[in-house]
């Protein structure tokens, strides 16, 4: 079958720089917004008495933000570098790929404009109404015929285990999507839109959804970048590749079935409860099987991290990815879930993995990406890469460390009952004790923001010093 | 909770794929040269 993009001599690396100038960008945006919201936290008059900045509307902006156009534009840059330079092939479809640019930029803008406005799905994660949810649909498809078209028109036989991961995140994503954000506009001409589904059903498809977001966006997409830019970096193969496969089968069937750990003791039924409970714990082997595989990278080569600071930041990524997959597991247990549930332990879990394994691995991975995109060997300052890790590992450690405190106190608070059997806490009581944490969770993230704003600096140097380069494609190396 | 009438059959058919999928990668030589599929990346 002879499609366009076989008959091609160079990358399309255009789009990579496109997406990935942008991931940094939306990167310092998103980050922005949570310090905003993290300091309305400890100051709510901060809301200024505008509606466009309250916490209830700006919070789901900083999710989205971090998330899907920081996340999103990583993958997407990632993925189309990996899936071209591992088969050999330029990228199915320029259009298309222009196309999942542009489309995905106006998503993240109407994102910014909806959700400040108060309209809103209420649905965590899955916030934007239905006609910017039909758009990331129109994109998803032109990202996925895009990805696999690269695959099936590849010039190397072998599929690189990066790639199934990145397959992996993007089918299960269109799924998700789909799912989930099923509804019923009011009218054509309205943003408003129900749910198709309702009370604890509607429950268990938000959490079958964010639980796998989770799952497959924020985990299986970057284990793709990670399983790529490691290797690549170290100049190392991965440790035990026979592992990498069996990690990724194990993975992606057991994330599907952990959901349920969102709704301990509520109106869920109990089997279904137990049944995420229980592969939630069973997921902590395949999550450290990745781990391992990434950090055992370096054997024979753990030299490397003294003087090379991007490798740095993606051996810690996968330490603070090893840490939430044990973290969340052991959440996930009932028993520790009553008291975990609804405090800020939840939010400082999150974080660990949002701003310790996301973060981290972006970052190293676009450390080495940028300057390679811009016909250069190394990023601008290699000292501004050192003070950005720095930073960032300082800030995420002073983030999860403050919201450990707050949401354990919390959950011992909210429990605690006096001999006569009444409560001995009011809630505003927890409030007004979660406040010093709250401020030192504000000084983690705005040195995390700092640290963002620092590769900011950098990319925009590195990029303006090279030129856009443009790489042929090596004409053997594929052998079967 | 009528919503699993919907979820166990869709979860019944990603399996199904998962299978298909694994079954396909096994038969078109995927896991063949596991050691130098790791090198590969290495080289260009």
């Amino acid at each position: 079958m002879a499609f366009p993009n076989t008959q091609a001599t160079t990358y399309n690396d255009k789009i990579v720089r496109q997406f990935a100038i942008m991931t940094v960008v939306w990167g310092v945006v998103g980050m922005l917004v949570g310090v905003i919201i993290a300091a309305q936290l400890a100051w709510p008059e901060l809301n200024l008495g505008i509606s466009y900045l309250s916490f209830g509307r700006l919070r789901p902006l900083h999710t989205n933000a971090v998330i899907f156009a920081f996340g999103g534009c990583g993958l997407f840059a990632t993925s189309y570098y990996v899936v071209q330079r591992t088969c050999q092939v330029r990228l199915f479809s320029d259009k298309l790929a222009s196309f999942t640019f542009w489309g995905w930029q106006l998503v993240i803008l109407s994102a910014a404009i909806s959700l400040p406005l108060g309209y809103t799905s209420a649905k965590e994660y899955a916030e934007l109404e239905w006609p910017i949810d039909i758009l990331i649909t129109l994109i998803w498809v032109a990202y996925a015929i895009n990805f696999f078209g690269t695959v099936g028109t590849r010039k190397v036989k072998h599929i690189y285990v990066a790639n199934w991961f990145f397959g992996a995140f993007i089918l299960a994503v269109a799924l998700l999507h789909l799912v989930n954000s099923a509804a019923l506009p009011v009218s054509m001409a309205s943003m408003k839109s129900y749910s198709a589904y309702a009370g604890v059903q509607d429950a268990m498809v938000q959490w079958w959804y964010g639980h796998n977001a989770v799952g497959f966006f924020l985990t299986a997409g970057f284990l793709g970048m990670m399983y790529y830019f490691i290797p690549k970096q170290a100049a190392r193969p991965v440790y035990s590749y026979r592992l990498s496969i069996v990690h990724f089968w194990a993975l992606i069937f057991t994330y599907m079935w952990a959901g349920p750990h969102h709704l301990h003791y509520t109106a869920l039924p109990d089997w279904t409860q137990s049944l995420g409970m229980v592969f939630s714990l069973i997921l902590l082997a395949p999550s450290w099987g990745g781990m391992i595989n990434g950090i055992m990278t370096l054997s024979g080569a753990w030299h490397k991290l003294r003087d090379d600071p991007i490798l740095r930041f993606l051996i810690v990524s996968l330490s603070f990815y090893g840490m939430s997959t044990f973290e969340g597991p052991m959440m996930a247990i009932k028993t520790v879930n009553a008291l975990s549930h609804y405090t800020d332990w939840t939010v400082g879990h999150v974080h660990s993995g949002a701003l310790g394994w996301v973060g981290l691995v972006t970052m190293g991975s676009l450390y080495y990406l940028i300057p390679r995109l811009f016909g250069q060997k190394q990023m601008f300052s290699v000292k501004a890469i050192e003070v950005h890790f720095y930073m960032a590992t300082i800030g995420i450690v002073l983030y999860i460390a403050a919201l450990w405190i707050a949401g354990v106190m919390q959950g011992l608070m909210w429990r605690s009952i006096n001999p006569d059997g009444t409560l001995t806490y009011t809630f505003v009581e927890s409030v007004k004790a979660s406040y010093p944490f709250y401020v030192l969770r504000l000084a983690g993230g705005m040195l995390y923001l700092s640290g963002m704003i620092i590769m900011l600096w950098n990319t925009i140097k590195t990029a303006t010093a090279g030129r856009s380069v443009t790489v042929s494609i090596p004409n053997v190396a594929a052998h079967a | 909770m009528d919503i699993l009438y919907f979820l166990v059959p869709l979860s019944v058919v990603l399996v199904f794929f998962i299978i298909g999928g694994i079954w396909w990668a096994i038969h078109s030589g995927q896991f063949e040269d596991m050691e130098q599929e790791g090198e590969r990346i290495l080289k260009d």
